[in-house]
């Protein structure tokens, strides 16, 4: 029999707003995606020199795991083994890799070339949280909350992982969009079940 | 090495620190600027673009990355050669 899960907490970032748990945290409406993702690392006061190096799809996922973890969860009730990440977008890391192609013609850059893979940012705010649970990242046409909704269920209910940060991040030239939201087995305050009708509402209605 | 500076901040992205306050014999590297394996290669990278320059031998990166001030003596004596 399966069990409850509960949606903990939502960040989205899009269309140049922060929202945290339906509520806007931040706007920069006339800066571009570069500008925008480095405007809100300053804003909120976040200190981690890494965050410059990473390329735009990673610099995105960080930010919105970041904002998505911060007053909202509390790593220490559960083994760094036991929290995972399940992401997914439509374009991969197609826009870094545009960019690398475009240093190959004459030297290429080996800091583009790391990120020319989209579950490098799993890797990102696993370092940065010291999580070591399952990583997976998906490629769809379309954002597609069924297939998430029942992946992340069957590894709650395999034992595989006790809490999950799930999301759709995707960047492709100056249009980008990330919604994460934090699963996990323990209803808080406000929290609502993890069902797919919940995690589409959620996309639909925390994209600024 | 002003210029080797402000070039080493632009090609490794290091948007929190100025030019300025990076030494000219601070380590580079761990425990002194923190850069990794990967900014090893843009340093790579930068002498070959800013001062054609191919650090062709691996082994020389160490010595040669040391700190801005034996950069700068290693371009300096490649320049000349």
């Amino acid at each position: 029999m399966s069990q409850n899960l509960y949606i903990t907490a939502s960040c989205s970032i899009g269309c140049n707003v922060v929202i945290k748990d339906g509520k806007q945290l931040f706007e920069n409406k006339d800066a571009d995606v570069q500008a925008f993702l480095v405007s809100v690392y300053q804003h909120f006061a976040i200190s981690y020199p890494r965050f410059y190096k990473m390329d735009n799809l990673a610099k995105l996922g960080w930010l919105a795991a970041e904002l998505l973890l911060t007053g909202s969860f509390d790593k220490s009730v559960y083994q760094p083994e036991d929290i995972g990440l399940v992401l997914s977008n439509k374009s991969s890391s197609l826009d870094t890799d545009i960019k690398y192609y475009d240093t190959v013609k004459t030297i290429a850059s080996p800091a583009l070339f790391v990120y020319t893979l989209p579950n490098i940012v799993m890797g990102e705010i696993c370092i940065r949280h010291n999580f070591k649970g399952e990583n997976d990242f998906f490629i769809f046409e379309y954002f597609n909350p069924g297939f998430i909704q029942q992946y992340v269920s069957h590894l709650f209910e395999t034992g595989a992982l006790e809490a999950c940060i799930c999301g759709w991040v995707e960047i492709i030239d100056n249009d980008y969009r990330a919604c994460f939201y934090l699963t996990e087995k323990k209803a808080k305050d406000k929290t609502i079940l993890f069902t797919e009708e919940n995690i589409h509402h959620i996309y639909q209605t925390t994209h600024g | 090495m002003t210029d080797l500076k402000r070039q080493i901040v632009e090609q490794l992205n290091l948007q929190h620190i100025k030019p300025e306050e990076i030494g000219d014999d601070q380590p580079l590297f761990v425990e002194g600027l923190g850069l990794d394996s990967i900014d090893a290669l843009e340093l790579i990278v930068l002498l070959q673009q800013q001062y054609n320059i191919k650090l062709n031998n691996a082994e020389d990166g160490p010595k040669v990355f040391q700190s801005v001030r034996t950069m700068a003596e290693y371009i300096k004596s490649h320049q000349q050669a």
